[in-house]
């Protein structure tokens, strides 16, 4: 066994680091663009929207049903040579599209099936106040929807941070890329390669502090 | 004034409301009573829409819609002219109490949210629950649930209440408080609808108690002969088990 180059490792910390913010960035941007998308396409589902309700369905379908490294290289690499104004699109930005479309899907069904776990009783009392379907979405429906998809919702956004490690095969320099290029100039694969896990571990268990405090949160109507 | 024209609620097969004709005179109070499974709740869940009837003409006060061809503005406008007090309190789980009672003010009145707190703060002092506005109904008892039930419809200031068996739910020891208020509400002369199984209270505080049975008003009459006199032979069968 050959010994750790530690001081190879230490020199490599802030080279990586400084690719975190475009990491959390890209992340953050498609968790924001997914869960709006998601929320939507549940609210199709559960509401049965003709129409819409059966695109929702297929697009669910295929976005579920197919890779998404499959559907990143259909993003950036297949889909300019159809619709050439396409071709001006960057890696992130296609990167952002995959990631975003990609969850979107698994998130709809979750957030759909925490709709329709609400009690029928929180329904019927809506409605008898006289509500509209969007204002007894908006302020009853969905905020006690939100607690019980919170801890899953927040396991798809650790899987997104994760998978942003994929945009790196459509050329972009983020934290799995720069540690690639950086361990092909050293061929210390193994140092860079530990490294760049470590980082991505840590930044998962910041979130976890996150979770529990948003957990906390939305929990406090049910607080005996 | 509330008129009610062959309402008529199917199940599949199985007809629930059999063209049931009502009037409600501004102030009255109307007991319903019955065996279970006679429609009472329909009756009461069809006047407001939560249960979509097949036929029939309600009127509540200037809102008058007809079931076949009732617009979801319509179903909401009847909403507004109605309030509905559930068996199971059915309290807005992510509200406070204060909250509970001020949502319709707010969201369907448009009401500013001082002005509606303000007013949930009165209700809450009416019902007895002045010190227990921020509490959730999950920290709140059955009979304090049920209290900001009906203070959730009184604050909607509507023109007939809906009331769906408002004490079954509740464990015996609670069921006092709830009759109580409801007695004050009846005592200021709410216009109101009630589906009970007490029957002290019916008589107590109804101007007149109908009898329901297969889908349909059989018997009507004041508190005094519907209970003392009645003269169907199911009404009286029915009186006769339950007193």
């Amino acid at each position: 066994m050959r010994p750790l180059d530690l001081d190879y490792m230490l020199g490599l910390v802030p080279v990586l680091l400084k690719y975190v913010p475009l990491t959390l960035a890209m992340a953050s941007v498609a968790m924001v663009c997914a869960l709006a998308l998601a929320s939507l396409m549940a609210i199709v589902r559960v509401t049965r929207v003709p129409l819409l309700d059966g695109f929702t369905q297929v697009f669910i379908s295929f976005f579920r049903g197919t890779p998404l490294l499959v559907q990143l290289f259909l993003f950036y690499y297949g889909l300019p040579q159809v619709f050439s104004f396409l071709t001006a699109i960057n890696g992130v930005t296609a990167a952002v599209m995959g990631l975003t479309l990609h969850f979107a899907a698994y998130m709809a069904e979750s957030i759909r099936a925490a709709i329709i776990g609400v009690d029928r009783s929180q329904w019927e009392a809506s409605l008898s106040v006289g509500m509209t379907t969007p204002q007894m979405m908006r302020r009853i429906i969905l905020p006690q929807a939100a607690r019980v998809a919170a801890p899953t919702l927040v396991n798809y956004f650790v899987d997104i941070i994760k998978s942003t490690s994929l945009a790196f095969t459509l050329g972009v320099t983020e934290l799995m890329g720069a540690a690639q290029k950086e361990a092909a100039g050293s061929f210390l694969y193994f140092e860079a390669f530990i490294l760049v896990a470590v980082i991505y571990w840590i930044i998962v268990e910041a979130l976890t502090v996150v979770q529990r405090q948003l957990e906390l949160r939305l929990g406090k109507a049910h607080a005996r | 004034m509330i008129s009610v024209r062959g309402l008529t609620k199917r199940f599949g097969a199985n007809t629930v409301l059999d063209g049931i004709d009502l009037e409600i005179g501004a102030g009255e109070r109307v007991a319903i009573i019955g065996p279970s499974g006679t429609g009472k709740s329909t009756l009461l869940r069809s006047l407001n829409f939560l249960e979509k009837p097949d036929e029939g003409q309600i009127t509540v006060g200037d809102v008058s819609v007809d079931a076949k061809t009732a617009t979801a503005a319509e179903q909401r406008g009847l909403r507004r002219r109605t309030s509905f007090v559930f068996q199971n309190y059915a309290l807005f789980a992510n509200k406070t109490a204060r909250d509970n009672i001020a949502e319709g003010l707010i969201t369907v009145r448009g009401w500013e949210r001082a002005k509606a707190h303000a007013r949930a703060d009165e209700i809450l002092s009416t019902i007895g629950l002045a010190n227990r506005g921020d509490s959730y109904p999950a920290a709140l008892s059955g009979g304090q649930q049920q209290r900001v039930g009906i203070g959730r419809a009184m604050a909607a200031d509507a023109e007939l209440m809906l009331i769906d068996e408002p004490t079954s739910a509740l464990d015996p020891e609670w069921v006092d408080e709830v009759l109580q208020l409801l007695k004050r509400v009846a005592d200021a002369r709410q216009t109101m609808l009630i589906v009970t199984h007490e029957m002290q209270f019916a008589r107590d505080i109804s101007d007149r108690v109908l009898f329901m049975d297969g889908g349909r008003i059989v018997e009507q009459g004041p508190p005094e002969v519907m209970f003392s006199r009645p003269k169907d032979p199911r009404t009286a069968a029915f009186l006769r088990k339950v007193l």
